[in-house]
């Protein structure tokens, strides 16, 4: 290995370099952004504003409005305009606090058409800030494969050429982190960012970061997964980014006051330490825990989204992950988390495709890739999906994506919508696992169906009306996406909540906004519209606040306090609240209370619907998912939870003596759907939006985002 | 190997071994940057709790950094290079006996020397085999 990469190290040409005065974190800013253009190689600093850290904050929120500059309502994501940023946030970086190392990645979408963020571990963003940069923006298209490298200690970036390394990433960060440390102990002072093959022939490409794993000897990936920015990235021709910056320490955050966030820290530390095992037991077997629980609530997406649970669900539960993962490790994304749920396959020898034979460290699985590639295709088989995880990853594709997409063409496969012939003789049927493998080694290399597979739901769905002839009432409501991002891995049709949490997220329907499925249809703890109304105004500005500090949402209630219950309002965890307001003021040395909180998400939030707006989106329209979201589109779904259905339309006041299931299909749908109507107009309301969903400009002026080019465009709508 | 070991019905409370062992550690007489700390006990005053390390080693493998380790002596010691300050360690401790402050980057920890009890007027605090 270590020959290699100077083999490959002297093939890089250097295109640019910038020498920099290494910087100081500040109260948890630098106060420079890094931006780098690929077109004519410029590489320049730039100054972080008070007006964008008080507006804005941090990560995503710099992302947005560092794109929204670079772009217009024209741009396309494979513009030289559109840009990839990577910011984490004034509290990205501590130690002390679990999941503290986050970094957001915003860019134009190739799949929405739109603005698109995503959330992802791994050391870059940290790192890059202790280099010196709060942000790195990166614009233009570079004419052949490009690195970036960033050296924090000796204040210089480069923009090289480099030709030989590998673009799949589980090499790829291997190489570079061999190629840039100065020993094995350095290894874990270097992160990079890369991407993979199937990054460059889909449109949902991933960006893996990576972060050095000491006690396997090995990069670890982390994937910013949503929304195709590995595409970008491909389109961009850079191969990886990469930052080296020795010397993290519990204070290079420059926190104001440290004891505030020591003491947070040791409080959720003791918390998980104490209560981890008999709750989530995140640090066995991280979010693996939730298959069986999913599918004891009848909320696992089976067979494209059809039913909520399967008998052979338990050959996916955590128990039999947990004998694949390598026990008792600190498997935490970024120092400090003790939740530890970033867990690993080691020494897994592998079936098929370019790397059959090797035996690879998998980061495997989360409960997205088991439910969206395991029982979303009807496929419950745990080596499968270890498998099908690592080349996701390597290829650089969304496991999210690629598992409701394959769940989509099983069942148009299924349905008769499209056949062998047009699959290239790939039996697509529930269950089968070869052709599914054999699929995401197409998309990854790009032939074959795979390269019709690897434009996602909302592109097929027109290629088979289109080209295949499809009834295009049938694919639209049972292609599970909305605002061209496919859903991820949770069944919505039993709670409107969720499906206003999912289907008016500002990204497309991704359960970061919010979760409610516990609160609305277990608890019944929100049964009127306002009530909904006001989860679904609180939920996603809460978590929103998460991706402008550089923070992993499931330290917040993956774990909970003993006496969580007895609080006035659990499912809001206040005394995590009051951490995170704690761990804010540490940082900044502000003094923010926790209703400030929520109004930093605010404005950030209203912004990135408005960014919807200014790329041709961002109305009510927008907002409407495919029936599939609410309720049974076929006879098979309505059958399968029968007494619940007419249950509801008995109580409803529908007579269903004697009526078809089809025609009780249809009076479920028109109620549900119009129900989901009145559930937008509740929660526009909240949100201080029109009825068509644009924020007034009362809101914009109240939120303080009122920018000349903010009131110009929404002038329009009000 | 040797660790300190305690009879806490013993201590009086003066505190000594705790500035004894800032003194040691970090050249400073502050017992908030001790390794040992005496606390009274809420529900009975004139009695004490003392809360110091048995190098156990359960801090061992919850480190991300692989700072902890165990000396050759036995004792279980953090390599100030590696560590980054998360304190994981500290709220991981089953005994409670790593301690924090904020001018200290690393957890603050007993390294077994023994100073704290060459001071201890009560013998409540002594050397004896792990």
């Amino acid at each position: 290995m270590v020959e290699n990469v100077i083999e490959m190290k002297k093939a890089h040409r250097l295109l640019a370099r910038m020498d920099y005065e290494l910087g100081k974190v500040q109260k948890g800013y630098t106060n420079r952004t890094l931006y780098i253009n690929l077109c004519d190689n410029t590489i320049k600093s730039k100054p972080v504003t008070q007006q964008m850290k008080d507006i804005f904050i941090g990560g995503r929120g710099f992302g947005l409005w560092y794109l929204w500059n670079a772009v217009t309502s024209e741009t396309k994501w494979n513009d030289p305009e559109n840009e990839i940023i990577i910011s984490t946030g004034p509290i990205g970086g501590i130690t002390q606090y679990p999941g503290a190392g986050k970094s957001l990645v915003v860019s134009l979408s190739p799949i929405t058409g739109t603005v698109i963020d995503s959330n992802v571990g791994g050391y870059f963003g940290p790192l890059l800030k202790f280099s010196g940069w709060d942000a790195l923006e990166i614009q233009g298209k570079a004419e052949k494969d490009v690195i970036i490298y960033i050296d924090g200690n000796n204040g210089y970036v480069t923009i090289e050429e480099a030709p030989e390394e590998a673009v799949d990433s589980h090499l790829a960060a291997e190489q570079f982190t061999a190629m840039y440390a100065d020993s094995e102990e350095d290894k874990r002072n270097v992160a990079v960012v890369s991407a993979g093959r199937g990054a460059e022939n889909t449109l949902i490409g991933l960006l893996n970061f990576s972060f050095f794993d000491l006690k396997r000897g090995v990069p670890r990936l982390k994937q910013a997964g949503r929304g195709g920015i590995g595409t970008v990235f491909r389109d961009k021709k850079i191969k990886a980014l990469v930052v080296k910056y020795t010397g993290v320490k519990g204070d290079t955050n420059g926190p104001a006051d440290k004891e505030k966030i020591i003491n947070a820290g040791l409080r959720l530390h003791r918390e998980i330490h104490d209560l981890d095992k008999v709750q989530n037991r995140m640090r066995e077997v991280g979010t693996a825990h939730l298959t069986e629980i999913m599918n004891d609530y009848d909320l696992l997406p089976v067979m494209n989204f059809q039913y909520g649970s399967h008998p052979d669900a338990i050959k996916l539960s955590s128990d039999v992950f947990k004998k694949y993962f390598t026990q008792g490790l600190p498997d935490g994304c970024w120092y400090g988390c003790s939740m530890a749920c970033a867990k690993a396959v080691d020494n897994f020898e592998l079936k098929t495709g370019p790397y059959k034979g090797q035996k690879v460290c998998v980061d495997a699985a989360e409960y997205e890739t088991i439910a969206g590639l395991g029982a979303n295709c009807g496929i419950f088989d745990p080596e499968y999906v270890i498998e099908a995880n690592f080349y996701c990853d390597t290829y650089g594709i969304d496991s999210i994506s690629t598992g409701t997409l394959m769940a989509f063409v099983m069942e148009c496969y299924e349905r008769g919508i499209i056949n062998k012939e047009i699959t290239g003789g790939l039996e697509l049927k529930f269950g089968n696992k070869e052709a599914a493998m054999e699929l995401i080694h197409q998309m990854g290399n790009g032939y074959g169906f795979g390269r019709i597979a690897g434009q996602g739901v909302r592109r097929m769905k027109k290629i088979f009306v289109e080209e295949y002839g499809a009834d295009p009432g049938l694919v639209n409501d049972i292609g599970m996406e909305v605002k061209g991002l496919e859903c991820s891995q949770y069944v919505s049709k039993e709670s409107l909540a969720q499906q206003g949490g999912y289907a008016l997220a500002n990204k497309g329907p991704q359960h970061d906004e919010a979760w409610l499925i516990f609160m609305d249809m277990v608890n019944k703890q929100i049964p009127t519209f306002e009530d909904k109304a006001q989860a679904l105004y609180y939920f996603p500005m809460f978590r929103t606040w998460f991706g402008l500090n550089g923070l992993c949402k499931l330290p917040w209630n993956d774990i909970e306090p003993a006496d969580n219950g007895l609080t006035d309002e659990p499912a809001k965890v206040p005394e995590h609240v009051r951490n995170y307001v704690d761990i804010f003021n540490g940082v900044t040395g502000k003094n923010i209370t926790k209703e400030e909180l929520i109004l930093q998400s605010e404005r950030v939030y209203n912004f990135q619907r408005i960014f919807n707006l200014k790329m041709g989106y961002g109305t009510r329209k927008y907002d409407i998912p495919p029936y599939r979201f609410m309720g049974p589109v076929t006879k098979e779904e309505y059958e399968s939870r029968a007494e619940r259905y007419d249950k509801q339309l008995k109580e409803l006041g529908y007579d269903i003596e004697g009526k078809t299931v089809e025609e009780k299909i249809k009076m479920l749908r028109e109620y549900r759907e119009d129900q989901y109507q009145k559930l937008c107009d509740a929660v526009y309301r909240r949100k201080g939006w029109t009825p068509d969903g644009v924020p007034t400009l009362e809101t914009v002026k109240k939120l303080g985002i009122d920018f000349p080019d903010v009131v110009e465009l929404i002038s329009k709508y009000q | 190997m040797k660790i300190v070991k305690t009879k806490p019905e013993l201590c009086n409370g003066c505190g000594a071994c705790m500035t004894a062992c800032s003194k040691v550690l970090y050249r400073v007489e502050d017992p908030k940057k001790s390794a040992i700390r005496i606390k009274e006990k809420a529900e009975k005053s004139g009695s004490y709790e003392i809360f110091v390390c048995n190098h156990c080693g359960e801090c061992i493998p919850v480190c991300n950094t692989e700072a902890m380790y165990q000396a050759k002596n036995g004792a279980v010691r953090v390599d100030d290079k590696k560590c980054v300050g998360c304190y994981i360690c500290v709220g991981f401790c089953p005994n409670n006996a790593m301690f924090t402050h904020p001018d200290i980057n690393e957890p603050i920890k007993c390294i077994a020397c023994g100073a704290c009890t060459r001071v201890c007027p009560t013998g409540a605090i002594y050397m004896d085999e792990k």
